[in-house]
């Protein structure tokens, strides 16, 4: 590929509305959560500058309104491990009024994310704005970016599935992570989980069944949530399962309010 | 700008003595090192721990010492990996529970039902101390994790006095504040809200429920020089107290001395406030209406008396102060030094003619006299060992931040260190 770098950015974003390409984005398939993170942090959600994330949903400042902000929309998924953000790229369409955000521990994938996103929107007018990404450790931080019965809609979709039982304290869906996520998600949010490993796929499901603030989703309901069919299909990883005939194991459970017996 | 030394850390880390006192002022407790001293005010004489009915005793640093709110338990628990429980009645030990990682904090539910303990993982245990029909505590029945947070060192545990609530505080700057449900062994699940601002790692919490307010708040110290007013219902920071800046403690900008320890009384009339620079403490005023803190007053104390921990009984009659280190690198396996000062005068004697005048005690004036310096200090010339407390303020300054602070390094050494990762090794 002739690369005309005439941003100067990145090789991949060469032209713009050209999509990224992810040879020039190779890292590691594995990060470690544990590690002390170095890239910047939100000191609270407060502190996030979503308008920067969707320019589209947050119209220029009015000087002469200093109360504008309080009616600027929130997020309401987000897709934690995203990946190379598949997931975002098809539930966009789906939800275009709904601000969803991809959270990637890898700095590298998180820019071929950007790109994507970016990419799409100038071969796109008008969509895909309402999909971002950031790179950060949700692991660790997801307090910092959303407030409390914030979000909607969760998705874990084909983690690192960390199989030693030393390194299971890595995984991102824990009895105690779980505390975390339904303290950001509001009550009857859905929080989605799948993955191609079984073993984690019983572990996943396991935590979520033994928590008390969550409860699975029945059946009949999953088969008419339009966003289970992009579960398995939109992401890289889904993909790569498909077409190596795979099994994948979903886990999918509702946020409910405690109640003490 | 600290490059090599990363790795040579963990051979001094040297960890804080601590107070704590009875709610009744019927004894009061000093840890130092692997030693436990407790002195009975009220008997007036130093008490000899029974740990024979208990398991082993400490072996290694006592990180954090507690007494339930009724003041009948007190716990202790730290790098043994033990946690100690004690009847205050006849300093026996009633339990000893042996927990898999070091222990970072521990903290006695206000029924005096449980004990709850914070590992250097980030998870939060408990243990049931229920009795049966006899009134045996039940031994064989395990800590189950009630709640974490990522693996992250916690710096302090609390509970709040309406028993409610359970605040953590960690070293990713973050506060947490859980329901205590009303069936712990099944975890605590329901998280009320996550007090965030912070700059640095938190170090200290403290709650106050003053009697015209209708809820309760949070204090918090931090690596970050400041103490911090919140609603922690809402997770709503309410004002933020430049410490190191206001009490006219930072010489140069580089150095933000950290908030050490924070202590107040119920009421929250009266917070007292240590960091790692000053020698004394800071009395801050709170004005719970307007959600706002100041700087009261700042009580110097000898020039290298630099305390390392606050108890307050609920009395309110007396501030215990204590300094010292469980390493004293210059004295080599002598006895452990520890040196108390006690502040009185914060009586409520509601003429507020001087709202704050408090002094602070000569040895000669202490509750229990040479006989308590001689147990808790272990020794009663400490004062003049100057050389000692400086040397003991120095390494704990070191070690508190060694443990604490997120190491910053260079993008070269980043590469370098990425480079001599054991995986790539192999590969060679």
């Amino acid at each position: 590929m002739s690369k005309d770098n005439n941003s100067g950015a990145h090789p991949g974003n060469g032209q713009s509305g050209r999509l990224p390409r992810k040879r020039f984005y190779r890292a590691r398939a594995h990060s470690n959560p544990l590690s002390d993170s170095h890239f910047p942090i939100p000191l609270s959600p407060a502190d996030v500058d979503y308008a920067h994330h969707f320019p589209h949903f947050f119209a220029p400042a009015e000087p002469d309104r200093g109360n504008g902000m309080a009616l600027s929309p929130k997020v309401r998924f987000a897709d934690v491990g995203c990946g190379f953000g598949g997931l975002l790229v098809g539930l966009s369409p789906l939800f275009p009024d709904t601000l969803m955000i991809g959270m990637e521990l890898r700095d590298k994938v998180t820019e071929y994310v950007k790109d994507r996103i970016l990419a799409l929107r100038d071969s796109n007018p008008g969509k895909y704005e309402n999909i971002s990404v950031v790179r950060t450790n949700s692991m660790k931080y997801i307090p910092n970016y959303f407030e409390k019965g914030q979000l909607s809609k969760m998705f874990f979709l084909f983690p690192d599935p960390h199989f030693k039982e030393k390194n299971h304290r890595r995984r991102v869906i824990s009895p105690q992570l779980l505390d975390e996520y339904a303290y950001v998600m509001e009550i009857g949010g859905v929080i989605y989980t799948i993955t191609d490993v079984e073993e984690l796929g019983d572990w996943m499901r396991s935590c979520l069944e033994e928590h008390p603030l969550f409860e699975a989703v029945s059946e009949e309901e999953l088969e008419t949530d339009p966003v289970v069919k992009l579960l398995s299909s939109a992401t890289e990883e889904g993909q790569k399962v498909a077409r190596n005939g795979g099994q994948t194991f979903k886990a999918v459970y509702r946020r409910v309010a405690l109640h003490e017996e | 700008m600290e490059e090599d030394e990363g790795e040579t850390v963990s051979v001094s880390e040297v960890a804080p003595a601590l107070i704590a006192v009875h709610p009744l002022e019927n004894s009061v407790a000093v840890a130092v090192g692997s030693e436990l001293r407790v002195f009975d005010l009220k008997g007036d004489c130093p008490v000899s721990m029974l740990a024979d009915s208990g398991g082993p005793s400490h072996s290694d640093t006592i990180r954090d010492i507690t007494f339930c709110p009724n003041g009948s338990l007190f716990a202790s628990a730290g790098d043994d990996k033990l946690v100690k429980i004690w009847r205050t009645d006849t300093w026996s030990c009633v339990r000893t529970v042996f927990t898999e990682k070091r222990v970072s904090a521990v903290a006695i539910s206000c029924d005096g039902l449980y004990v709850t303990f914070a590992d250097k993982f980030g998870l939060v245990w408990l243990v049931s101390l229920g009795e049966d029909v006899e009134g045996h505590a039940l031994v064989d029945n395990k800590p189950v994790p009630i709640l974490g947070h990522y693996c992250s060192i916690i710096t302090s545990m609390k509970f709040s006095p309406d028993g409610r609530f359970i605040a953590t505080a960690d070293r990713d700057f973050k506060i947490r504040i859980t329901l205590f449900p009303k069936r712990p062994l099944k975890g605590a699940h329901e998280i009320q809200s996550f007090c965030l601002g912070h700059t640095d790692y938190v170090s200290c919490l403290a709650f106050a429920y003053p009697s015209d307010q209708i809820q309760g708040f949070l204090l918090s110290g931090s690596g970050d020089s400041t103490v911090r007013l919140w609603n922690f219902i809402d997770g709503i920071l309410l004002d933020t107290c430049e410490i190191g800046a206001k009490a006219g403690l930072i010489k140069s900008e580089e150095s933000k001395p950290a908030v050490t320890d924070i202590c107040t009384s119920q009421d929250g009339s009266l917070i007292a406030v240590t960091t790692q620079s000053l020698n004394g403490v800071i009395l801050l005023n709170c004005d719970f209406s307007a959600k706002s803190l100041s700087v009261a007053q700042v009580i110097t104390m000898e020039k290298s008396y630099i305390p390392t921990s606050l108890a307050l009984s609920s009395s309110t009659e007396c501030l215990w102060t204590v300094m010292g280190a469980s390493k004293q690198p210059s004295s080599g396996n002598a006895q452990l030094l520890t040196c108390l000062r006690i502040m009185s005068g914060f009586g409520k004697d509601s003429s507020d003619a001087h709202p704050h005048d408090p002094v602070v005690l000569q040895d000669n004036e202490v509750p229990g006299g040479e006989k308590l310096l001689l147990k808790l200090q272990g020794s009663l010339d400490v004062a003049e060992k100057e050389e000692v407390l400086r040397a003991a303020a120095a390494a704990l300054r070191v070690s508190m931040h060694n443990m604490l602070i997120k190491k910053q390094y260079s993008v070269e050494k980043r590469e370098a260190r990425k480079s001599s990762r054991n995986d790539k090794k192999l590969k060679k």
